[in-house]
């Protein structure tokens, strides 16, 4: 299994208004093997991108336990966390957070250099991505801070898929996307499938999800009521 | 991989006013730790105390020194603690002109590090400084210029190239950004963060910008009231804080 949850228990204790108590979800477990898709569905408010952040260590775990190829990531070093999150778990998410005055070329390269993938093989594979996902190439030299929501989304794609991680979890990677690029897209995923990759995502589009999808989790089944406490 | 610096049980007091207490952190080669917490939390103090510029009254700094071993920078010897001040570890200050000299040129100053290690080949520091000049993006031809005629942003990159010519594997910042525009704040958090991945620095980056701290730091230690609240991976604390101070502090930060 490249993906273990096991009892995954999520509250948010917010100490400042009120010392709200919001639990989110409990006693969640399931697992995803290499070479399998799974959607994580739900209504707005059941936890789907928390759900997504504590695969990713960017949210803690109230209890439970989180392996992702077989590193336990509850409790976890930071830099283990790092570690991890540079060789083996991409993330592809809906925002884009990067310094300005770096390049396009460079923010997509740079993962994979990072991962030990050679510079020179490196900027080769941007160059294809990015003309795969249909940016202009001359917007590689520019930040991509001021490209559209459309463009920048595709930028964290290229840095998803620039190295093949064997784990991967895409938060609406196809939301702000037209058809064609969409279809880029959904290929990327299939290739990644077919390669033994083991991805969980958040896919809003009935379509892209029936498509990709081996089964669907559904966050509503795991909730817990909330109270003031 | 060993850490490079560890520190256990630092405590500094102004009279009964706590500076910082209870300090233990771990920190590994190449690993950037941010300090965040309000103005008077300690931060600086205990940023002081570790780079051997400000007396602890309790605890151990254990330093992983490339040439001694590892050492307790507050048991060494003046000299040693002042040769490794110069030549392993780097201190960047918020006002450049506490960390250069304003009466001597950029070249000189970038130089004087070199110099105060040994080195006595004029040529080859001259060349030194040339290369670091343009490392730091400022225009070589004016290595023979005083930092009083650059402006603020110029003079912080200098102090930068300044701390970095001895090649140290740790760097201390207090604020680095503080008291620059944001335009050129971006230049240089971007060098910075070149540099520090590049160089695979070990530093401790002290600041109140969470939004600094988010694209630099890979830890974060937040501070208040001398002690540290909380720790964890930098965009963990930043998304997820656990402590009600932690908490606030994040929130408390204005959208643009």
């Amino acid at each position: 299994m490249i993906f273990e949850v096991k009892n995954l228990t999520k509250e948010f204790q917010i100490h400042n208004q009120m010392n709200v108590n919001i639990k989110v979800f409990s006693n969640l477990s399931f697992s995803v093997k290499a070479g399998e898709c799974v959607g994580i569905k739900g209504p707005s408010g059941t936890g789907k991108s928390t759900l997504m952040r504590m695969l990713y260590g960017n949210y803690l775990a109230s209890s439970g336990s989180i392996i992702i190829c077989e590193k336990e990531l509850v409790g976890a070093e930071p830099k283990d966390i790092l570690e991890l999150r540079r060789f083996k778990l991409g993330y592809v998410s809906q925002f884009l957070r990067v310094l300005p005055r770096v390049s396009t070329f460079r923010l997509v390269s740079e993962s994979a250099i990072r991962a030990g993938v050679s510079s020179e093989e490196a900027e080769q594979k941007t160059a294809e991505l990015l003309s795969l996902l249909r940016i202009s190439e001359n917007l590689w030299d520019l930040s991509p801070l001021t490209f559209s929501g459309g463009e920048q989304q595709r930028i964290n794609i290229a840095r998803g898929f620039i190295y093949q991680y064997p784990a991967l979890l895409l938060d609406e990677p196809t939301a702000s996307l037209d058809r064609e690029n969409r279809e880029t897209v959904v290929n990327f995923i299939e290739t990644a499938k077919a390669n033994n990759v083991a991805i969980i995502g958040i896919f809003h589009d009935e379509t892209v999800s029936s498509r990709l999808c081996d089964w669907h989790l559904n966050t509503e089944t795991f909730l817990m009521s909330s109270d003031k406490g | 991989m060993s850490p490079i610096l560890e520190v256990e049980g630092l405590e500094k007091k102004y009279g009964n006013q706590a500076g910082c207490l209870d300090i233990n952190l771990v920190l590994y080669p190449g690993e950037v730790l941010g300090v965040v917490g309000e103005s008077g939390s300690g931060k600086s103090t205990m940023l002081n105390c570790i780079s051997g510029q400000l007396l602890p009254e309790k605890g151990t700094v254990k330093f992983n020194s490339p040439s001694k071993g590892l050492v307790d920078i507050w048991s060494i010897s003046n000299a040693d603690q002042r040769f490794l001040a110069r030549k392993e570890w780097a201190f960047v200050h918020q006002n450049p002109r506490d960390g250069l000299r304003m009466d001597i040129s950029a070249g000189g100053n970038i130089g004087e590090r070199l110099m105060s290690i040994g080195n006595r080949h004029y040529g080859q520091i001259r060349k030194a400084a040339e290369e670091w000049m343009e490392r730091i993006e400022l225009n070589a031809e004016r290595i023979d210029h005083r930092p009083t005629t650059f402006s603020g942003g110029m003079q912080q990159r200098l102090q930068i190239a300044r701390s970095l010519v001895t090649n140290p594997p740790l760097i201390f910042m207090d604020e680095p950004t503080g008291g620059l525009d944001v335009s050129v704040q971006a230049r240089l958090l971007d060098l910075i963060r070149q540099l520090v991945h590049d160089l695979g620095l070990a530093t401790i980056l002290v600041t109140h910008d969470l939004a600094v701290i988010r694209m630099l730091a890979d830890r974060i230690l937040v501070m208040q009231k001398g002690r540290i609240v909380e720790s964890g991976l930098a965009d963990q604390v930043l998304d997820d804080p656990q402590h009600p101070y932690s908490q606030l502090l994040v929130t408390s930060v204005l959208r643009v």
